[in-house]
Formats: structure tokens, sequence, C-alpha cells
């Protein structure tokens, strides 16, 4: 009797002491989230509602700002000329650059993976050299350059395919391409690296069970193993893919021009800048960014159920 | 009985694992277009970096020669050594610049790493309120335009007496949304829960399982995070926030020199090459000990 009662004791005190315990441990959790949380809210949350509200404003940065409802977004389907090119000259770069960019990254890393730490990191280097390098993708505008002067130029000419020099950033026909190819060699870097990462950290014991278990051959592995455990670092790509692909706006300024030949290259980021920058209509700037907005966050939820299926 | 038959099969697998790269062999052409495809990549990778490189040992005639030529035939040091010279007229001295710019890129790059894993791991790790909320906001955030936010950020900045201080660089870099999302995902796919309940039950703090436990694990992750932040961080420049030239970084200082046209070619890759040997330094010392972690620890 009297060793059942000390027993409901005892089993109290742990009960009481746990509860103790977890609200200490959930301050613990509170304090460590909150440098984060509050630097996050007042740099990133709080500027991201107020261009929210703005989108519904008629604001010149100078007077004072004019609620005028949704005209912002009608004049942007109805009346601008420029936005319906902007749009589908960023729905190409998004369809292309996105999931090439995306495959690239994660093929090279899984490739490079397998060599030994000394060539890993060499191969590393190289694919990660365009982001080392800073921005220099000026380099690629002296390499296209329109005039004879340009390495591509020089180089067809003097094989023998062309006679006389391509305007490469003029012609819209080459533009597009040009960028794609530029916008591609700028964006591979975080991606592949966090892949690199990813595959390093992977748990080894999955690779054994898996020989264990049948796997045959490399594809296998690829898709039974290494793809499932790596779904986290996966959407994490995908999620800057989805970033870069969209925003396109730094390339085809510093190669095309700002405002590009005929629109040929505008996106809807130079057109936001454009807006913004050059007009100082920001509630209109606002209220572009919240569609492109809402049409990157519908590719990620997108993407998001689609990387869900892989593996299975 | 199954189980001695077992043993020595997963020996075999283990020192098989050593050499994991040849467990499945590929066939010759196999090889060929695998080593070829990277060979291409590689190249197209590190063709700009290269050319900036070369271009900075050129001499004047060689930057104008016609027809143009890629590589250098007599190289020359002349355009680093010119260099002094055109930051002559700077009204600060150029170590005030280099001292600025490792100063802001190291304190935001260490405060960023830190502050981002305590946060990744409370939102990976625990059960506490909102936690689904507040990373599905991170992730939606990192879609959200930045040039857009300028106008409500500098408002902000100057309501908070911001402008024109070391702050600009720190502060607003500390919450990016980018290092809290790749931590978390690190540790969701990594750090396995038995682990964080076996620490638990042997005693260990919070604080403690987060830095001696989690941490470790996750080391590929936050090194690769840090070269991440440092190497954003040394390019950055700030517009229309700071105007003490004392406060300003090294990026600045190479803009000037860049503005000076054609003759200033050569100089100009030059200042590239200068300010691309900072962000190499670190991404050799971090990949370096990514693999040193990987061959020896034996958690995994």
């Amino acid at each position: 009797m009297e060793n059942t009662s000390n027993m409901s004791d005892l089993a109290l005190r742990i009960k009481r002491n746990s509860k103790k315990e977890k609200r200490k441990q959930n301050l613990t959790y509170y304090i460590m989230l909150a440098p984060f949380l509050i630097l996050f809210i007042i740099f990133t949350v709080a500027p991201v509602i107020s261009s929210v509200v703005l989108s519904f404003f008629d604001y010149d940065a100078v007077s004072a700002p004019k609620f005028i409802g949704l005209d912002n977004y009608m004049r942007m389907f109805l009346e601008d000329d420029i936005f319906p090119k902007a749009l589908s000259n960023t729905m190409v770069f998004a369809i292309i650059t996105g999931p090439i960019g995306f495959f690239l990254a994660f093929m090279l890393a899984w490739m490079v993976n397998e060599f030994g730490p000394t060539t890993r990191t060499i191969l590393s280097f190289l694919f990660y050299s365009p982001t080392l390098a800073g921005n220099i993708y000026f380099v690629w505008q002296i390499l296209f350059s329109g005039d004879s002067y340009g390495y591509i130029n020089s180089l067809l000419i003097s094989v023998g395919l062309i006679t006389e020099p391509v305007q490469w950033l003029k012609d819209p026909s080459y533009a597009l391409t040009i960028i794609i190819i530029v916008q591609l060699w700028l964006s591979l870097g975080v991606s592949f690296l966090a892949n690199i990462s990813g595959l390093q950290s992977a748990n080894p014991e999955l690779y054994e069970a898996g020989a264990i278990d049948g796997i045959k051959n490399r594809w296998h592995e690829l898709w039974y193993i290494t793809i499932p455990s790596m779904k986290s670092i996966i959407m994490f790509s995908v999620v800057m893919q989805i970033q870069g692909a969209f925003s396109v706006s730094a390339v085809p300024i510093a190669l095309c021009g700002f405002p590009s030949v005929n629109y040929s290259t505008e996106t809807i980021v130079t057109l936001i800048t454009d807006v913004g920058g050059t007009r100082y209509e920001m509630g209109y700037a606002a209220a572009i960014s919240v569609v492109l907005f809402i049409l990157m966050a519908l590719t990620k939820e997108l993407l998001g159920k689609l990387v869900d299926l892989a593996g299975r | 009985m199954e189980a001695t038959v077992k043993k020595p099969k997963k020996l075999k697998l283990k020192t098989a694992r050593r050499d994991q790269y040849k467990r499945y062999t590929r066939s010759k052409a196999g090889n060929f277009f695998y080593t070829l495809f990277l060979l291409i990549m590689g190249l197209y990778s590190i063709l700009p970096m290269f050319y900036t490189i070369i271009t900075s040992f050129k001499p004047l005639d060689e930057l104008l020669v016609f027809p143009p030529r890629f590589f250098v035939i007599r190289p020359t040091t002349s355009n680093y050594s010119v260099l002094p010279s055109l930051l002559d007229n700077l009204s600060v001295p150029l170590s005030k610049y280099i001292f600025n710019s490792l100063f802001v890129s190291i304190v935001t790059t260490i405060l960023h790493v830190i502050v981002a894993s305590m946060a990744a791991f409370v939102l990976s790790k625990t059960n506490i309120k909102f936690k689904g909320l507040i990373f599905a906001i991170v992730q939606f955030s990192l879609l959200y335009n930045a040039y857009t936010l300028e106008v409500p950020r500098y408002l902000i900045y100057s309501g908070l007496h911001m402008i024109d201080t070391y702050w600009i660089y720190i502060l607003p870099n500390i919450p990016a949304s980018m290092g809290v999302f790749l931590m978390k995902q690190f540790m969701d796919a990594n750090v396995p829960d038995p682990l964080i309940e076996a620490a638990r039950i042997d005693g260990a703090s919070t604080v403690r399982t987060f830095w001696q436990i989690v941490m470790p694990v996750v080391k590929p992750a936050w090194l690769t995070l840090s070269l991440f932040e440092f190497v954003g961080m040394w390019t950055v420049t700030p517009t229309g926030t700071i105007f003490s030239e004392n406060l300003k970084t090294l990026p600045y200082a190479a803009s000037t020199i860049v503005a000076g046209g054609l003759t200033r070619q050569g100089a100009a890759m030059a200042v590239a090459v200068i300010m691309m040997i900072p962000p190499i330094i670190v991404y050799l010392v971090s990949q370096r000990s990514v693999t040193q972690t990987m061959s020896s620890s034996g958690i995994k």
C-alpha cells in the first residue's frame, strides 16, 4: 500500500517536473527563434505587406498616396502595351531556364559527387566560378559584341560561316537565346552547391540497404534512393530556380540595354524597374510585383506536388 | 540463422562503399559522353572568369588588336601596377574600403549563419505553435520581387536611423530567408528525430543539443551557407543608403576605376581579378572542410 502511494507520488512529481521542464524548453525555443523572427518581420514581412497595400494606391514617392482600388491591376491587363510582351518574355525565360537550370544543377552535382575529393573540389570550382567571380557577365557582352571586334563574330568570320558581323544582342531572334545562355550560366552555382552538400550528407546506410534490396544500376539508385532522401534539398533548389527564372532582369539590362530594342528582351522585372525606378509609379510597380508573386507562388505549389511524386 | 548469413554480406558492401563511384560500371561509350558533358559544361562555366584573368595580363596594344585574340602573347603586370595611381584621387585610403568590405562581409556572414541556424532548428525539430505558418511565409517571401521592397525598406531604415551607418549592411541581411530555408531543409533531411530524442534523454539541454549534436551533422550545409552569404555580401553595393565615403565598400572603389572607358579595360579586368580572390579563398576553405567532415565523421 505504502509502496503504491510512493509510486504515484513519484509519478506525479515526474509529471509536474516534465510540465515545468516543457515550459522552460518552449521558452528556449522562442528565444532561439526570436532574433530571426523580429528582424524578418521588420525587414521583410512589413515591406511586403506595405507593398501589397501600395498596389491599390496611386503613389509617386513624393505626394501622398491616393487610393484607387483595382485601377493599377485593370491598367496592367487592359491598357499597358508592354506588360503582355514582358509577361510572355518572362514565361519563355522561366519555362526554359527554370527546368534546364534545375536539371543541370542536379545532374552535374550527381556526376561530380562520384569523383574523389580533389577532383570533386576542382570540378565544383568550375561550376561555382560564375558566382565566385562576381558580376562579370559583361564578359559575355564582349564575346557576343555586335561589331567584328566581338569574339564570336570574329571567330565565325575567320571560319567562313558568316561574312558580316551579326548583331547578336540587338536582333530579337538571337537576343532571347543569348540571354538564356547567360542566365543559365549565372544561376547554376547556388543550386549546384546545395545539391553537392545534400549528396554528401546522404546516409550511406541507405545505399547499403538499397544494394541488399536489389537496386540494379545507377539510375535505379538515383530514382529510388538518392532523390527520395534528398527531397527537401531538391525543394530548396526548385524554389531558388523559380526565384531566378522569373526574375531575369540584370542580364538583359547589362547585355541588351535598358530598355532593349523594341522591348525584345523586356521582362516583368525590367518593367518593374522601369515603372518604379524611372517613372516613379510606385503603386503600379507594386501591383505588377503582386501579379508576379502570384505567378511564382502557383508555380512553386505545382512543382512541390511534383517533387512529392518523385521516387515512387 | 539468418543473421549469421547476413553479417559477412554487409561487411563486403561496406568495403565496396569506400570507392562508391566504381560500384556500378558504365559502358565505354557512356564514359566518353559523361566526360565530354562535364568538360563542355566546365568550359562554359569557367570561360568568363578565365577570360577576365587572361585579359588582365594583356598590354594595351593587345587589348585593341584586330582581329581580337583570346589568349595573351606578351603578358604584362602593368594593369596591376597602375592601380595605386588610379586610386590616388579617392578621398579615403584604399585600406579603409578593404576594411569595410571585410568587416561587413564577415560580421554579417557569422550573424546570419547563427541566427538562421537557430531559427531553422526550432522550425525543423520542435512543435511550437505557428511553425508551419512561419516557415510558409519564409519560403514565399523568397518569391517577392526585391526591387519593389526598396521603397518601404528605405522608410524603415530611416525610421530606425540606420541610413549612412554600418547597420545598413548588416541588419537587413541577417534575416535573409534563404538561410533559414536552406538550413531547415538540411535538418529535415539529415538530422533524424531519434537523435534529438536520445540527446534529451541523456540530459542535454536544448542549446547544447543544437550546438553539439545538430550543427556538426549539418556542417556541410552551414559551411555552404557561409560561402553563399560571404560571396553575396562581398559584392553588395547599397543604393541611396550610404553617403559617407569612409563607410563605402570595395565594389564602390572598384566601380570608379571601371568607369574609365576602353583604355582602362585592362585595369578594370585587374580589379575584377583582385575582387575574386577573397571569395575564392572562402570557397576553398569551406569546401575543404566539407570534404574533411565527410571523410572523418563516423556519425552517419
